[in-house]
């Protein structure tokens, strides 16, 4: 990197260099380029919000309020510096873990699934905690061996990944258990596994997909996934979300219908619309433009993360950056998919974009974390 | 520290990293194409599709109104309720409200919804009224739609109701006028489009595709003064004398155009919920009846036809009876040697059947057809009948004689009016209009004006003092007319206690505008003659409609009448 070895070399005139603006910012270790991508994200959430949800003041201010407390967690996280969020893997994983066992064994029953554990005073998805853990716990496991890792770490680490997968798909919660697998794939993949493995994993998920099929999954899930190659095949049931969100994203046009003129989505035939189908009242109002023009943000967003990683100075900063980065980037790709109607309905939120709040707590963890990596590296290197 | 930052293998996996990722990125940039771009246009259409909906649009049914413009049948915008059961069925806990509205019954709600599960259009309650209506959209129960139709009102009520009909809860005539002219004031329902959303609600109009064809206004020949009038004695009378059932018909005869036309039993058709089906049928035109001593004015138009009689010949009724075989033909008491005028005036039988014997079946036959009997009218009415028409051979004696007096054959109170109509328009017979005319449509010589004339001037002496008909006076006007006292036919043979009262009559006999027929079926009591119970009506009614008809007088004998014309001077001619 051409860049890090500049910076290295000069680093002490580049201080000088920078704004005192700058330096605050990094004194409260925020990131300005994803601060700006997040809140351009979040600001036209609320836009969409106060069409998707039949323009409700209401609607808007508590989705405001969970922004702003999503704000100041992400702060509070990137205050935290990467080796303190190490020394707590162990204790996070191990704590989200046994929180996962009992929200199995005498959880609360929510829209069909046991997801919630009631804490007394409040009630709480350890599926979220460790959505952030399990990629920090990957990551520092594999980063305390030097890489690519031995075969041994290998089967530990997917251990490390399988385990929590397999109780969040058990609730069922088949989109968070797929983000968790994906952030310790993730790791897994960055930290250098090798390719023949790769591929071989790869050939016996292929292999084994009948297996999955037949007795794994749940019948709405199956259903889910026969929809999305005929959602015809049953308009007015499990092919109707599909049905309704691609009409809806198609009839936008090239330049949408107009802020607040979403005829789909406001004359109800769009279900879900302020929550995980909320892309397609952004589609329909906006077009094929504003389509564009939110994708590209997120890209933004995205290569903001992949930069962070790669200018992280340790292995454990860089694999969790790479790692967080890429699974907010599964987040919205399954997400925009799902309502576009390329992948399978899985309960999905637009990150920072649908309406909700314990996903939000925990993306903006994860930017508070990447905003972490970024701003404790030491600029003159040792 | 330990820094892997540079190591190659690393380096190289977030570059396939970013390679995925902006290739996955380039996959949902293609599906945005895909759907915003290529599939637009069907998308679109399919959006629409599923908002757009065209619904169609109640016509407003025409209104009829009497001749002059007075309103007797106007459609009022109301709102029915509809379900769809599914839906319907799923808003339970939403029923008692709506129930206690629309007053149902829930079990019935219940059983109805189960019965028609699987269909998706149930109507609930047809016809509400809009402020119920709006109470019930404001609910907002899952499954019930209103739809905008339009209710019938009758503002006479009972008085018109058999002549107007009425219609069905889908708007169509079923009855009467409603029901001839149906085509007519039925409009064509148009479509508009409307934005409906997932529950079905209509959010806004967008577009009137076809405009709802207003059906066309309907004026009637009917005088609803004259109507009001006519009812109003008719009922009186159909009271005090217990009678079953009673009819009467106001021809004018020039136009042959009907100015009233009112029957008893009648019903409210704006509330036809207990109606039966005997109330329902317009006797006027429906029922016929053996017209009795009323058909001898064509019995002497007969007589004076066949060359045999004329207006002066004299015919020997004495001793007041006399055989035909073991038939006896009677009068109520020996009138001795009278003048045609006489037969009238006394309505002798013996006089009217001595005429018919002295001339051929024909002469008599003749005349009945031409005057109509035996067919219909041609008004178009619905279910209108034209009677029985009785051609007795030259042998059958019983039968020619019955024949003069109005037996065996059976005419509408409306066949008879048109009847009396012709003799009052000089033998000139118009056709019958329902609907108001300026003009005969047709019209039929039936008899000389000169035998119409005299028939007029017999017909006069019965409502003269010494005549049967006297109480058809009005004072101030000259009347013509005739009594009838029937006799209803009883299995096999006819009764002594059940009578049909009728007078059929004209005025004003100097230049007649109306001829009127009243009919009052089996009155009860002592008092049936037609001269005593239908006479009476006819006077009143006469009276009225004379002068609601702005008819100037034209009894010169009558002292107020004459200081009259010398008031108005050269008015009065």
């Amino acid at each position: 990197m051409n860049w890090q070895s500049g910076a290295s070399s000069s680093g002490f005139q580049e201080e000088n260099r920078i704004s005192t603006g700058r330096r605050l910012l990094y004194r409260f270790h925020i990131d300005l380029p994803l601060w700006i991508g997040i809140m351009l994200l979040s600001a036209m959430g609320m836009v969409v919000l106060y069409s998707a949800g039949d323009q409700s003041v209401e609607l808007l201010n508590r989705q405001f309020v969970r922004l702003f407390i999503a704000f100041i967690i992400m702060i509070a996280v990137a205050q935290i510096s990467p080796a303190t969020l190490k020394h707590w893997a162990p204790w996070m994983f191990g704590i989200g873990l046994l929180m996962l066992v009992a929200v199995l064994a005498f959880g609360e029953v929510g829209k069909g699934a046991q997801r919630w554990l009631n804490l007394g005073i409040f009630r709480f998805q350890p599926s979220e905690l460790m959505k952030i853990a399990v990629p920090i716990m990957t990551a520092w496991y594999l980063a305390e061996a030097p890489l690519p890792p031995r075969r041994m770490r290998i089967i530990i680490a997917s251990i490390i990944v399988i385990a929590p997968t397999l109780l969040i798909a058990k609730q069922p919660d088949l989109g968070t258990a797929l983000l968790i697998a994906s952030s310790g794939i993730f790791v897994l993949l960055l930290a250098g596994l090798g390719w023949r493995l790769i591929f071989s994993v790869f050939v016996l998920m292929a292999a084994s997909a009948p297996v999955f099929w037949n007795y794994l999954l749940h019948d709405y899930q199956r259903q889910r996934i026969i929809t999305l190659f005929n959602p015809e095949s049953d308009p007015l049931g499990a092919g109707y979300h599909i049905i309704q969100s691609t009409i809806a994203i198609g009839s936008g046009g090239l330049y949408g219908k107009g802020w607040l003129n979403g005829t789909q989505s406001h004359l109800d035939f769009l279900p879900e619309r302020s929550t995980d189908f909320v892309f397609a009242v952004f589609s329909e109002e906006f077009g094929f433009l504003g389509t564009l023009l939110l994708l590209a943000i997120y890209i933004a967003v995205i290569s903001r993360g992949i930069v962070i990683a790669v200018n992280a100075q340790d292995t454990f900063s860089r694999l969790l950056a790479g790692s967080l980065t890429l699974t907010f980037f599964v987040y919205v790709f399954v997400n925009i998919g799902m309502v576009s109607g390329i992948l399978p309905v899985v309960g999905l939120p637009l990150p920072l974009i649908s309406y909700g709040g314990t996903s939000m707590v925990t993306i903006m963890a994860a930017f508070g974390i990447l905003m972490s990596i970024q701003t404790h590296r030491k600029l003159v290197s040792a | 520290m330990r820094n892997q930052v540079h190591s190659p293998v690393s380096h190289f996996r977030l570059l396939v990293v970013v390679g995925i990722v902006f290739a996955v990125a380039a996959v949902m940039m293609w599906r945005a194409v895909d759907l915003h771009v290529m599939n637009k246009d069907f998308l679109q259409s399919q959006g629409n599709a599923r908002y757009m909906r065209t619904l169609p649009v109640a016509a407003h049914r025409g209104i009829i109104t009497d001749r002059n413009g007075e309103p007797l049948a106007v459609s009022t915008p109301v709102d029915s309720v509809w379900i769809n059961p599914a839906e319907f069925m799923a808003a339970r806990d939403s029923w008692g409200k709506l129930t206690n509205l629309l007053s149902l019954d829930k079990e019935k709600i219940e059983q109805l919804v189960l019965q028609r599960s699987n269909r998706e259009f149930v109507y609930l309650k047809r016809h509400i009224r809009p402020d119920l209506a709006e109470k019930i959209a404001v609910l907002n129960i899952d499954g019930v739609y209103l739809q905008r139709e339009y209710r019938r009102y009758y503002p006479a009520g009972e008085v018109a109701a058999h002549v107007l009909g009425f219609t069905n809860v889908d708007d169509a005539g079923q009855e009467g006028l409603e029901l001839a002219y149906n085509d007519w004031l039925r409009g064509e329902s148009g479509r508009k489009m409307v934005i409906k959303d997932r529950l079905g609600r209509t959010i806004k109009h967008v577009e009137s595709i076809q405009a709802a064809q207003p059906g066309k206004d309907l004026t009637l020949s009917i005088d609803r003064r004259l109507q009001y009038l006519a009812y109003r004695e008719l009922k009186r009378a159909v009271l005090q004398y217990k009678a079953k059932s009673a009819s009467a018909v106001i021809l004018d005869t020039k136009t042959g155009e009907v100015l009233a036309m009112v029957n008893q039993p009648s019903y409210n058709p704006n509330n036809r919920s207990k109606l039966n089906s005997n109330r329902l049928r317009n006797r006027a035109v429906t029922d016929v009846f053996e017209p009795g001593s009323t058909i001898k004015p064509f019995t002497v138009a007969a007589a004076l036809e066949s060359g045999k009689f004329k207006s002066n010949s004299i015919v020997n009724t004495s001793p007041g009876y006399f055989h035909i075989g073991k038939y006896v033909v009677q009068d109520v008491k020996n009138y001795g040697r009278i003048d045609l005028s006489t037969i009238m005036a006394k309505s002798s039988n013996v006089g009217a059947s001595k005429l018919a014997l002295d001339i051929t079946a024909k002469n008599l036959t003749d005349v009945h057809s031409r005057i109509g009997f035996g067919f219909t009218t041609g008004s178009g009415f619905p279910g209108e009948v034209g009677g029985i028409l009785n051609m007795p051979t030259e042998k059958q004696l019983v039968e020619k004689a019955t024949l003069s007096y109005g037996y065996g054959l059976s005419v509408t109170p409306l066949q008879l009016a048109r009847a009396y109509a012709a003799i009052a328009n000089n033998g000139v017979m118009p056709a019958v209009s329902f609907t108001r005319i300026s003009q005969a449509e047709h019209e039929t010589k039936v008899l000389s004006v000169k035998h119409a004339k005299q028939i007029r001037m017999m017909l006069e002496a019965v409502v003269s003092e010494k005549g049967t008909g006297y109480r058809a006076d009005v004072s101030g006007y000259r009347i013509a007319g005739k009594t009838g006292t029937v006799k209803k036919a009883d299995a096999g043979g006819y009764s002594d206690d059940r009578y049909l009262a009728v007078f059929a009559g004209m005025a004003p006999v100097s230049n007649p505008r109306i001829a009127m027929v009243v009919t009052i079926n089996e009155p009860k009591g002592d008092v049936y003659y037609g001269g005593k119970v239908a006479a009476p009506v006819f006077s009143k009614v006469m009276s009225g409609a004379l002068r609601l008809m702005d008819i100037a007088p034209d009894d010169i004998s009558d002292k107020s009448v004459h200081l009259a014309k010398l008031v108005m001077g050269e008015h009065a001619q």
